[in-house]
């Protein structure tokens, strides 16, 4: 039996705690208490484990990594252990003397989020007053320290207009690299999708407005496009259990965060089994590899190994099944769903927040 | 007289640039440059020329050394060297 090829990136989500309320958190719906958060001692053997698996990159996040203490010392580990690694931080917490250690213990990049460009639209959305300017007061920081830096933005219906100023936010602050994501519908995000859904037309807008960024060439630009407004669907982390492992908190194991929606599998933990073991063995990583899992339309469909089959969890979450086809694909059976959503924008419901 | 930022000549001395480094992936058996939130393969002489860069050699001494490992006509290498890291500069991959 050949074994799965091993994981590029390892996402350790190391906290559910933020001081931010987004109400498209890519966190579960079940926030995990600090009491239930792996140690230090955990994290480490987490790195050491990952590293010897092949994962080439990780990306440090949350919740907000900051609000662990450690958060130093996981990056002097994954440096020793020649990971590149990546914080993804709101950066409320950073000051210059945490910033100056995160860069003594060599941390090789930082996305730092911003929820707008305005300071109402970024409280209005984070719940947190005066966040902004924390925000930029970070982003100068980060600057100045030289540690590279991508802003991102995620973006929906309240500031797709604003995607302009987007980058001439980043301009300013000297990120070298911007992330333009549309929201994605799974957990807090699908709970408020009648809310931040972009119309058609704005994503039409929003797609523009960055190409003609892109047109500029002085920035390296990633932009994420919403699923909805799509007729094939995104080829999810790359494939299940292909690229991506992601650890939470308590130290689940999972092939993308939300996949502790699926139903009727036991979640594995690095508190009981080896990375390695879970990687290449667990029902859960098996569930949906490859393409023996498929359905039709996907089995006999050209583009199988291309989009690998879309998005489990929407799947499951549109259509009460997680081995069904990805219904934002035309081709299948469900798609008439995501099409009555995306045509169907009307009201402007109540934001529900991610308070912890 | 103003020259433009990316012209790389044998007597430019080069760098990776922040978050940018190359990196032997000994699980796949690959040479790689880390980038920031991405991470690309390089193969053929592209490792042999990037493991050469230390920010104190110069282009031409890089070509030199080469030239003399592969015990190949200096022209060729030259040509194939400066091709590889004026892209990599163009990019911002790498810095003088």
């Amino acid at each position: 039996m050949t074994l799965p090829s091993p994981p590029m990136s390892l996402l350790a989500e190391l906290t559910h705690r933020c001081p931010l309320a987004c109400p498209y958190c890519s966190n579960p719906l079940e926030l995990e208490r600090k009491t239930a958060e792996l140690d230090t001692a955990d994290w480490r053997s987490v790195l050491e484990q990952a590293a010897e698996l092949g994962v080439l990159q990780v990306h440090f996040s949350g919740g907000e990594p900051m609000a662990r203490p450690d958060m130093v010392e996981l990056v002097s580990v994954a440096r020793r252990l020649n990971l590149y690694s990546n914080l993804i931080t709101s950066g409320v917490l950073l000051d210059e003397p945490k910033l100056e250690a995160l860069d003594r213990a060599g941390l090789d990049h930082i996305q730092l989020s911003f929820q707008d460009v305005t300071e109402a639209g970024a409280e209005r959305i984070g719940g947190l007053r005066s966040a902004q300017a924390r925000k930029i007061e970070a982003a100068r920081l980060i600057r100045a320290s030289g540690i590279p830096m991508t802003l991102n933005f995620v973006v929906h219906r309240e500031n797709i207009a604003r995607i302009p100023e987007m980058f001439t936010l980043a301009r300013e602050l000297g990120a070298g690299r911007v992330e333009i994501a549309h929201t994605q519908y799974y957990g807090w995000g699908l709970k408020n999708r009648d809310a931040l859904l972009p119309s058609r037309e704005q994503l039409e807008e929003s797609t523009r407005a960055v190409e003609a960024e892109r047109a500029k060439g002085d920035l390296s630009i990633d932009y994420v496009t919403p699923d909805y407004h799509a007729d094939r669907p995104k080829p999810c982390m790359g494939g299940w259990g292909q690229r991506f492992v992601n650890v939470t908190p308590s130290g689940r194991v999972l092939p993308c965060h939300a996949a502790e929606t699926i139903p009727d599998v036991a979640f594995p933990n690095v508190r009981d089994a080896s990375l390695s073991e879970i990687w290449n063995c667990s029902p859960l990583f098996n569930m949906f590899r490859g393409t023996n899992w498929m359905p039709e339309p996907c089995r006999s469909c050209e583009r199988k190994e291309k989009d690998w089959g879309g998005c489990r969890c929407q799947a499951l979450a549109l259509t009460g099944n997680a081995a069904n086809a990805d219904p934002v694909c035309s081709l299948s059976p469900f798609h008439d769903i995501v099409e009555g959503v995306a045509t169907g924008l009307s009201e402007k419901p109540e934001l529900l927040y991610r308070r912890f | 007289m103003t020259e433009a930022p990316h012209t790389v000549t044998e007597e430019t001395v080069l760098s990776f640039a922040r978050g940018y480094r190359l990196q032997h992936d000994r699980v796949r058996d690959l040479w790689i440059v880390q980038a920031p939130e991405k991470a690309f393969v390089i193969e053929g002489a592209a490792p042999h020329i990037l493991r050469l860069l230390d920010g104190k050699r110069s282009v031409g001494d890089i070509i030199q050394q080469l030239a003399l490992e592969f015990s190949a006509p200096r022209e060729v290498i030259a040509k194939d060297v400066l091709a590889l890291l004026s892209e990599l500069t163009e990019k911002n991959v790498l810095h003088t």
